[in-house]
């Protein structure tokens, strides 16, 4: 039994301290310099809490706090409601399923990155293109290039791609579900709108839940999609904090600065995961 | 298994959602075939010629093969990796739950994933640097310890559900626990290692971010990271640009048609445990 208590460790042990290597020491490493005012290079010194105090009176961060809050909650709805539709379209009696299936799965294999590529074109040229041709004024600019307009573009990305993994997941909630439940309810006189509202949602409940989380502190993360559509502009308009902090840190010096906003964010993802997880998950418990 | 007649409704409503989807494709795939004035006439329409000539410049352009060279060498050894590696910490960690010590570390692998990369990303440039990892073997290493994180609580939550007496069984027989897991265990395991897989596979290929912090030496791009010329000197080439990239999203999407029906029941089964 003690070999296999041994073997046990082996396996864990040099992971463990590898994880520790390059995942917590450089995230300690980061709180560290948070209270210094170290540019990446040179001297530094200790500052205490003076960069946490500057990042909230900071516009540029917090408007990228704005943005990338106003993004996720959005795009984390819409991304949850379109999944759901989609997801039970696909479990009822349609043809060409599994062909459907693939298509709708199709945009969670792309880059982000290049897809965003596609779409900045699209909304530059070819919306632009078709609103002038029938007389739409609105969409006869490149929305992208509006200061107040270029953050739906990036929602119409984030949600056209993301949907595709949630669908999944709620695809593989939905097969869970017997379908004598919803016979059962037809017999008793049960409308469509009723099945969903008492099978189908509190069954998914827990896939509800973790589509949630999941897409929220993705969204909250969102760095490929911008840097593929507006690089943050026009101006600072579509800043995300990540993109904040990959530039102000690599290319404007604040490495210390930065890293205290990167702690900050930090706090704030884990805060709303968590909130997210203990509100959701009652409403699983009592249903 | 489903009775009843077929929801044509649906269906329409479906297959009218799809189009949705294939359409920047479509509008890529069409573009990348045109000339810069055919582009003028319609952005509709079908080429009139199709023209390869843009796709042999962006493969020179971007330097195409050595970077999809590049990306492959990540993915192939990021995926085995993982696999061979990732599976046996979780093995450990799930048979000995009810020890403090694994349940911690457990505990601290699954809480990682909340940590956002910014956080780390300054400190691990240096440390890479440092370390001389600022190359495709640190890019690797890198992927394969920050796949820990969640892939242990995958696997973990797959392992619990296999029985322990199927184990028992070779212990009695005098194997040892390497011999258990690699003839036992890890058999079992292949569709959460499918799952591990093809979701390993797509953050290694489409990944952005860590590469682009990590790698200064242009020759070491990856696919994701190259198609950033076309931001800068490029950026009026349109037709250029959407070649390369049909280039660096073709291997995935092939890969996708080959194995779409594996793909799908793979990531639904990591979801249902």
């Amino acid at each position: 039994m003690k070999s296999r208590q041994r073997a046990f460790m082996l396996m864990t042990i040099p992971a463990l301290i590898l994880f520790f290597i390059f995942h917590t020491y450089p995230a300690l490493q980061g709180i560290y310099y948070s209270f210094t005012d170290y540019k990446g290079y040179g001297e530094w010194n200790f500052v205490g809490l003076k960069n946490y105090f500057n990042v909230f009176q900071d516009e540029r961060a917090l408007q990228a706090y704005g943005f990338t809050f106003k993004f996720a909650i959005i795009a984390t709805i819409l991304v949850n409601i379109f999944s759901l539709v989609i997801a039970i379209g696909l479990n009822s009696k349609i043809k060409f399923s599994k062909t459907l299936r693939a298509v709708y799965f199709l945009p969670n294999i792309l880059s982000i990155l290049i897809v965003g590529y596609i779409f900045n074109f699209i909304f530059t040229f070819f919306i632009p293109d078709i609103a002038q041709a029938l007389g739409i004024n609105a969409l006869a600019e490149n929305i992208l290039g509006k200061p107040d307009a270029a953050w739906i573009g990036i929602i119409v990305v984030s949600v056209w791609q993301g949907v595709a993994f949630n669908t999944i997941l709620y695809l593989a909630g939905l097969v869970t579900i017997p379908e004598e439940l919803y016979e059962a309810a037809s017999i008793d006189g049960a409308g469509t709108w009723k099945k969903f509202w008492s099978i189908t949602f509190p069954l998914i409940a827990p896939f509800f839940t973790i589509n949630m989380v999941l897409a929220m502190k993705n969204f909250l993360m969102v760095f490929d999609h911008i840097m593929a559509m507006t690089g943050g502009g026009p101006g600072t308009s579509t800043e995300s904090i990540s993109l904040l902090i990959f530039r102000g840190g690599f290319e404007g010096g604040e490495f210390a600065y930065q890293s205290a906003n990167a702690v900050i964010y930090f706090l704030v993802i884990v805060i709303i995961s968590v909130v997210q997880l203990r509100y959701l998950q009652r409403r699983e418990v009592e249903l | 298994m489903k009775k009843g007649k077929t929801n044509w409704l649906i269906t329409g409503l479906l297959i009218a959602g799809s189009l949705l989807i294939l359409f920047p494709l479509y509008l890529a795939v069409t573009i990348s075939f045109k000339t810069p004035e055919e582009m003028g006439k319609s952005l509709l329409a079908l080429p009139e010629q199709w023209n390869f000539s843009n796709y042999a410049q962006a493969i020179e352009l971007t330097n195409f093969f050595q970077a999809m060279g590049n990306s492959l060498f990540i993915t192939i050894f990021v995926v085995v990796l993982t696999l061979l590696t990732n599976s046996m910490v979780a093995y450990a960690i799930a048979r000995n739950m009810h020890k403090k010590f694994y349940k911690f570390i457990f505990y601290y692998l699954v809480s990682a994933m909340f940590i956002p990369f910014p956080i780390i990303m300054l400190p691990i440039v240096k440390q890479t640097a440092q370390w001389n990892l600022d190359n495709l073997v640190g890019l690797i290493f890198l992927y394969v310890v920050y796949g820990l994180a969640f892939n242990v609580f995958l696997y973990v939550g797959y392992i619990k559900s296999i029985p322990a007496e199927l184990e028992e069984a070779a212990i009695v027989d005098g194997a040892s626990t390497w011999v258990v897991f690699w003839k036992v265990i890890f058999p079992l395991l292949m569709p959460m290692n499918a799952t591990v897989g093809i979701l390993t596979t797509l953050w290694a290929w489409n990944d952005f971010m860590l590469p682009l912090v990590i790698i200064s030496d242009r020759e070491l791009s990856t696919l994701p990271l190259v198609q950033f010329v076309f931001q800068g000197q490029f950026s009026t080439d349109y037709n250029l640009a959407f070649s390369s990239y049909l280039m660096a999203l073709a291997p995935m999407i092939l890969v996708y048609i080959i194995a779409q029906k594996w793909i799908i029941s793979g990531v639904t089964k990591g979801a249902i445990k």
